[in-house]
């Protein structure tokens, strides 16, 4: 109802684009310079998302690659007539009659952005395999480790293990030792082999293979020990003594008997097992997903044209497979050019989607590559013990999801409604796919039958009054009351 | 032929607790469930087991499904903690007088207190209550337990349980009906639908038409804060309920409407009524202004236009039955499930049911007047 008094804004465009990184600032400056009206909203205070994070002013230790394109997506953002708001959390998207609605709170309150089409690309999201010990103080995750190296120039440790699985494992360590700390081992569970398996598609560009191999061969110089098929099981001790414990692993996670463990000294452990979509805001506005390992996991489905199944909505970049930041901007292209194509503005034998196309096929190889080689078996979950916390947020061990699962819990949903698994602040970023194995390791049920958890609004927690805003009592508007 | 003697469509409250009557009653039952048990409205729910939101002609099956709930105890998280009702203008305070004056002579204990009294024993409530009253017995239980409660009162009665196995067909010959699932036909003597928000379609199965409509009800929960609250508190339109859980954090309810339907299997969180819902709360709990929303949900909640319950015979059907639209029926649920299961034991129900043959298309004014006698006799 109108009658509300609150000042909340509400902004009308052709296109709104959530995130502001390679794929969201590619959608949005070639929407805007196909004539479409366009309002980008990022949660962060610039653009670049998480792989060209910065903060103004701080410029990096050394010549980064990473920063010089993110520099040059920043400045052709801000060249481009785009209504850009930053420092916007984004607590719910829905579709009302034939044009989306998005809520978000940003530093000067709330706004909505009411568009006909709406492009999501909100990246990829870490995957967490527990161990024993996760929650100690100095264990991080490879994210926050990445975020304090670029924004903040900040090193997780002076002597840490970098332990997961794939390459963001060597980013990070590269990451460590240019900023002057010393990388005790890099632990991956994974085995070399892994590499080899995608060699055809890493040579689709020799430049970044050739820029990776350079890191292994600086890392082993420096006498970094690089582990290959051990899996990080515990990390004991107390800052700055802390003990990480790797098992030798089989190819799809599972402990070997009989093989001796690795153990090192660090004062830090920064952990990762590879990247899933980000599929909480597609799962909100009601697209269709698919589970598939070589796309990261579950992704939202998107046709040639990064078109999801529902009317106006569009994905691009990793939310739609994990496709790395290469070929996340040609996504967002194409699904610039898809969206203004469906409203009406341009021609549909506009040239300018098929060369992306053309390309991305091209790019999208290493970057797919990449996460089939951070990929892990449900084996990683297999040995995790039975005491050690799987959902922090609601403190639920192992044993305790166990439990419910041989009680009869055959989907997340039905795993979240028993257990309350993921119903915590950090919404089941943290535990929904290592609760998927469980349920997959114990009932034999492919990961398509066990689901993901209903997407739901708010999709970070807000501050209620914040979101309430002023507003006058009697001006409520109150529906009929029940009948007595 | 393996035959069940009564196959009940729906793992909710009024399924479950109708299947165990019927189980006990020396039936061979089978309950299918589409997605888990309790995973509908009986799962969804704010969890209020308020006296002061039932409908007059509804206490007595309340006041006894409530007991049901005290008795379940820790197992579904029960918590007596009294609750309030409250008034902030002249207006709601008349409908509050009107509505609670009649409630408490329908047999729930609810009392008038000032707004002293209101903040003299929760502080953190508005200044601006300008009348209130008490039910000492209100309280809630946490809904999310119920499927698991009502799984293992049915594992340990013997009743069979297919879970995610929504109900594709439903044939009738030879005697008795054959129920298909995905993974095969099932038959049974008897049917009972008690498939929520999902009875229409299902009935309709059978070939009778049922006038269901499906609200799509709201609930917000806050994270975890320290205690500021202990009773539950509603307003006197019935349009919040509000509690602080035993793990700090505020369920917030109160039946505003989202959107959606159970056809596409989807309910969507409306913003702009979420808003109206969250800033109500926020007016008659001042202290809310420092919790953070963390999760909002819809459950479907079907009703018929007299938002009476259909309970009794599927008109036109022999031996088949349905239980459906039962406002309050988390509370009043494990009341009227095992009622409907004595109508197909073939016993006298101690309290009157609901027929739904009051709602059907052609049902006369008399005939409707009639088969909700029921509905008449709980109104004395």
């Amino acid at each position: 109802m109108s009658a509300s008094p609150d000042p909340k804004p509400i902004h009308s465009c052709d296109v709104t684009v959530l995130g502001a990184g390679p794929a969201g600032a590619a959608a949005a400056i070639e929407a805007a310079a196909l004539g479409l009206r366009v309002v980008l909203l990022d949660e962060q205070a610039i653009a670049g998302g998480q792989v060209y994070r910065a903060v103004p002013g701080i410029r990096p230790a050394h010549a980064d690659r990473d920063r010089a394109e993110g520099d040059r997506l920043r400045k052709g953002l801000a060249d481009a007539n785009v209504d850009r708001c930053f420092g916007h959390r984004v607590w719910h998207v829905e579709r009302v009659g034939k044009e989306w609605q998005v809520h978000a709170l940003g530093p000067d309150g709330p706004r909505t952005v009411h568009s006909a089409a709406l492009i999501v690309a909100t990246g990829a999201q870490e995957r967490h395999v527990p161990f024993a010990g996760w929650e100690r103080p100095g264990v991080i995750g490879l994210a926050a480790a990445t975020i304090l190296l670029k924004a903040q120039r900040i090193l997780p440790g002076r002597n840490v293990v970098v332990a997961g699985t794939g390459p963001l494992l060597l980013v990070a360590a590269k990451a460590i030792v240019e900023g002057g700390g010393r990388v005790a081992a890099i632990v991956d569970a994974n085995p070399r082999s892994a590499w080899f398996a995608h060699a055809a598609d890493l040579l689709s560009r020799p430049d970044l293979l050739a820029r990776g191999i350079g890191w292994v061969r600086k890392l082993r110089s420096d006498g970094v020990p690089i582990l290959h098929g051990y899996l990080l099981r515990a990390v004991e001790g107390d800052v700055p003594s802390l003990r990480a414990t790797a098992v030798p692993v089989d190819r799809a996670g599972h402990a070997r008997a009989g093989a001796a463990m690795a153990e090192f000294a660090c004062d830090a452990v920064c952990c990762g097992f590879g990247l899933m979509p980000a599929t909480d805001v597609t799962r909100l506005a009601g697209a269709s997903h698919a589970y598939d390992p070589a796309r990261g996991g579950w992704h939202v489905i998107v046709d040639v044209d990064q078109r999801c199944d529902v009317p106006g909505l569009y994905a691009a970049g990793d939310g739609a497979g994990v496709v790395g930041a290469a070929a996340a901007p040609l996504q967002g292209r194409i699904a610039a050019l898809a969206a203004a194509r469906d409203l009406g503005r341009i021609d549909a034998r506009t040239r300018g989607a098929r060369a992306a196309k053309r390309a991305l096929a091209r790019t999208a190889r290493f970057g797919l590559a990449m996460t089939q080689i951070a990929n892990v078996g449900n084996g990683t979950v297999a040995s995790i013990p039975a005491d050690v916390i799987v959902c922090g947020c609601e403190r639920l061990a192992r044993a305790a999801l166990d439990e419910a699962i041989d009680d009869g819990c055959a989907t997340i949903n039905d795993l979240k409604a028993a257990t309350r698994c993921g119903m915590g602040s950090c919404g089941g970023r943290l535990c929904e796919d290592t609760a998927a194995r469980l349920i997959a390791l114990r009932t034999g049920r492919t990961r398509a039958d066990i689901g993901q958890a209903t997407g739901r609004p708010p999709l970070r927690p807000v501050d209620l009054d914040a979101l309430a805003g002023g507003f006058d009592y009697d001006a409520l508007p109150m529906a009929t009351p029940a009948p007595l | 032929m393996n035959r069940y003697d009564l196959i009940v469509i729906g793992a909710g409250i009024m399924g479950a607790t109708a299947a165990l009557r019927a189980a006990q009653g020396g039936m061979r039952v089978l309950v299918v469930e589409r997605h888990a048990a309790g995973a509908g409205a009986s799962g969804v729910n704010a969890g209020t087991l308020s006296l002061q939101i039932k409908r007059v002609a509804l206490m007595r099956y309340a006041l006894r499904g409530y007991e049901w709930w005290r008795n379940a105890g820790d197992e579904v998280g029960f918590k007596r903690t009294g609750g309030y009702t409250l008034a902030f203008n002249a207006g709601e305070q008349a409908l509050l007088e009107e509505r609670m004056t009649q409630k408490r002579q329908a047999g729930a204990p609810i009392e008038f207190v000032s707004p002293a009294q209101v903040r003299a024993r929760e502080p953190a409530l508005s200044e601006r209550i300008v009348a209130a009253s008490y039910c000492a017995e209100d309280g809630h239980a946490d809904s999310t337990r119920t499927g698991p409660y009502l799984r293992g009162l049915l594992r340990a009665s013997g009743v069979a349980l297919r879970e995610h196995a929504p109900v594709l067909a439903i044939d009738v010959g030879d005697g008795g009906f054959r129920v298909t699932v995905p993974a095969g036909p099932i038959d049974a003597r008897r049917v009972l639908i008690a498939g929520g928000a999902w009875t229409a379609p299902i009935a309709a199965m059978l070939g009778v038409t049922l006038p269901i409509e499906v609200r799509v009800n709201t609930v917000s929960v806050t994270e975890p804060g320290p205690r500021r609250l202990h009773a539950m508190i509603g307003h006197a339109t019935g349009l919040l309920t509000l509690k602080q859980k035993s793990n700090g954090s505020f369920l917030i309810g109160g039946g505003w409407q989202g959107r959606g339907s159970p056809t596409t299997g989807r309910g969507e969180v409306a913003g702009e009524t979420l808003l109206q819902n969250l800033r109500l709360a926020r007016f008659a709990v001042p202290a809310l202004a420092h919790a953070r929303v963390l999760r909002s949900w819809t459950g479907f909640e079907a009703f018929v236009a007299d938002h009476y319950p259909l309970a009794g015979r599927l008109p036109g059907v022999p031996d088949a039955y349905v239980l459906a639209c039962v406002r309050g029926g988390y509370t009043i649920g494990p009341c009227i499930g095992p009622l409907v299961a004595d109508l197909i034991l073939g016993r006298e129900p101690e309290l009157p049911l609901f027929d739904p043959a009051r709602v059907m298309a052609g049902a006369t004014l008399a005939h409707a007047a009639g088969a909700a006698a029921g509905t008449a006799h709980a109104r004395n």
